[in-house]
């Protein structure tokens, strides 16, 4: 795969034209997704892959009953997986709303994690372009280096592309020096189709990533959704040379299932992609069912969550 | 015309569905004279781990409900057991006991439900107390589930000795996994489907067919499992059931040597077994 520095876009600021998209095989896409969760993944490359699986975690909160204790504690365990486990790597970025972001600069000082925030009305997205790009500056300003954002889907399903459009370029702009995920809420596009549309609008708009989810809406990340996304991803980067990065969210709380989306990963992207710069997933639960299986690994004992931190 | 018999296959039972096992192994079991009964599941350490999830799933639910109700679930099971009684006895000679024997078996298995069934909402305030302390404060000690509990079934009964170690098992709000008899293991199937058919929540019973080599050490070392009772086996195989329970300190309940169908099998100290006392010490003024 070619460099990951490319970041002048070709394309910037023009809408292409999304009747041209290919369509998606369903069928085929179900076919695939069913392939990948037959691979038998065992002792090293298990072990790997569940490493690999923690330092792409975007540890998460986005709860309306978060307290500033609560996310220094969610920080805290992304500092502190697990102590007793020695040479484990530390999550990719903490994600939680506008509000709390400085809460979780100050307690991830000193230490190499991203700060991820929502922005853009999230998760409707049913605001004013202004709101929009002021949630947007004040998560940066508050510390956030990587910004996730909601996309209009009642714009994008009436068909009004040029808006979303739009809305991407601008909210890109307001992010400055931040990454920009852009969720496209596939469980509210309906089809793949959609979901197949939506991603090339997004990555043309300018997104750093794109991500399933908000996590707010059944159902959230399912494997044939991003497999569309990833070949949305691979054909884009055929395109015009610009690598984008995936992120699903929502629903993955599995070790095994994460290791079915980085075989999906590996398979469909390429080893270019197998790492946190350029995949993530969006999850709360994910980090101790992967410290579970490690642990398990280690010991050949079946573990419990007693003996694992919340987060 | 004679028609073709419809042979059971017999499955086992995580979470309220009754999967193959997801080793795909099975054994045959032989009757007397050597024929083939059925192919029994040969249950793995994954078919283990998926029960101990169900069970934990179901745990806090079944915990929750009243006594009463679980009273009521308990004495629904002695009531479906009793209407498939003919299933049982026939499923029990077919394992070689005489036709009085297996009468005797499945009478004292509903019996023994029904015994259980009672205890429900009263084994709490015989084993509960008040307790005198020297200081000012209001003292109480109350019992509270132990959580997941394996059972590994005494070896040489199919029904009996099944129902007698779930029921107290249960009763008290544990959830348990459940190794059925390695060399009688038809009943314990069948009694899946009483249990599926008589209210009892998704997860609260799961039982397993299976090599008892094979999957004590997972009973025993399993971090997610509070508690081990066995009833059968050698010094040696107690000595590893303790030995690897250490690990995350589960409680361990022995019952070897138990004639299962004596009155005196049956007791409130057994649901006392699987059962954490609790002890409250709430202020009371000077």
């Amino acid at each position: 795969m070619g460099s990951a520095n490319v970041t002048t876009l070709p394309t910037a600021g023009r809408l292409p034209d999304l009747s041209r998209v290919p369509a998606v095989d369903e069928v085929g896409v179900n076919e695939r997704v069913a392939r990948f969760q037959s691979r038998s993944i065992k002792a090293k490359a298990k072990i790997d892959g569940l490493k690999l699986t923690l330092a792409m975690i975007d540890l998460t909160t986005l709860e309306g009953q978060d307290t500033p204790g609560k996310v220094r504690q969610l920080c805290q365990k992304a500092i502190h997986l697990h102590d007793s486990m020695p040479g484990l790597p530390h999550v990719a970025a903490v994600c939680v709303y506008p509000t709390m972001v400085s809460v979780a600069k100050e307690s991830l000082k000193g230490h190499d994690i991203n700060i991820a925030s929502v922005a853009t009305a999230f998760p409707s997205g049913m605001s004013s372009l202004d709101i929009k790009l002021n949630d947007t500056r004040i998560a940066v300003e508050a510390g956030a280096n990587e910004i996730d954002m909601v996309i209009s889907r009642g714009a994008f399903l009436a068909g009004d592309y040029q808006h979303v459009f739009d809305e991407i370029v601008a909210v890109k702009e307001a992010c400055g020096d931040a990454h920009l995920k852009v969720i496209l809420e596939t469980g509210e596009l309906g089809t793949l189709d959609r979901v197949r549309r939506a991603s090339e609008l997004a990555m043309h708009a300018g997104a750093d990533f794109i991500k399933t989810s908000t996590g707010k809406i059944q159902p959230a990340a399912t494997m044939q959704v991003t497999l569309t996304m990833l070949q949305a991803i691979r054909d884009y980067y055929y395109e015009t040379g610009r690598m984008v990065g995936m992120k699903p969210a929502g629903g993955i709380s599995s070790a095994k299932l994460a290791l079915h989306y980085l075989v999906m990963l590996q398979e469909t992207l390429g080893n270019a992609w197998m790492t946190p710069e350029w995949f993530r997933f969006g999850a709360s639960s994910l980090a101790n069912d992967v410290l579970m299986q490690l642990k398990k690994q280690e010991t050949g004992v079946y573990q419990s969550p007693d003996y694992f931190s919340k987060d | 015309m004679s028609r073709l018999s419809v042979a059971k296959t017999y499955k086992i039972y995580i979470g309220g569905k009754f999967p193959r096992t997801e080793s795909g192994r099975y054994f045959p079991l032989h009757d007397g004279q050597g024929h083939v009964i059925a192919n029994i599941c040969r249950g793995s350490r994954k078919d283990f781990r998926n029960a101990v999830v169900a069970a934990r799933k179901a745990q806090p639910g079944w915990a929750g409900a009243s006594a009463y109700l679980r009273g009521q679930i308990i004495y629904r099971i002695a009531e479906m057991l009793e209407g498939r009684r003919e299933q049982f006895i026939a499923e029990l000679k077919q394992q070689g006991l005489t036709a009085s024997a297996a009468e005797k078996e499945v009478d004292a298995a509903i019996d023994r439900l029904i015994y259980y069934a009672g205890w429900a909402d009263k084994y709490q305030q015989v084993f509960s107390a008040v307790n005198p302390v020297s200081s000012s404060h209001f003292n109480f000690s109350v019992l509270e589930p132990t959580g997941v509990v394996g059972v590994l079934a005494p070896d040489d009964t199919s029904l009996l000795g099944l129902v007698s170690n779930v029921a107290p098992c249960i009763v008290g709000g544990n959830t348990c996994v459940v190794l059925a008899s390695e060399s009688k293991p038809l009943c314990a199937v069948s009694f899946a489907e009483v249990l599926h058919s008589s209210d009892v929540p998704a997860g609260v019973v799961n039982i397993l067919t299976g090599y008892r080599e094979e999957l004590t050490g997972q009973f025993a070392s399993h971090m997610d499992v509070n508690a081990i009772v066995y009833c059968d086996g050698s010094k040696k195989v107690a000595t590893a059931i303790q030995t690897a329970a250490a690990d995350n300190i589960k409680r361990v309940v022995s019952r070897v040597n138990t004639d299962w169908a004596k009155d005196k099998a049956q007791d409130p100290y057994l649901i006392k077994q699987t059962q954490e006392v609790k002890t409250t010490w709430h202020p009371i003024g000077s």
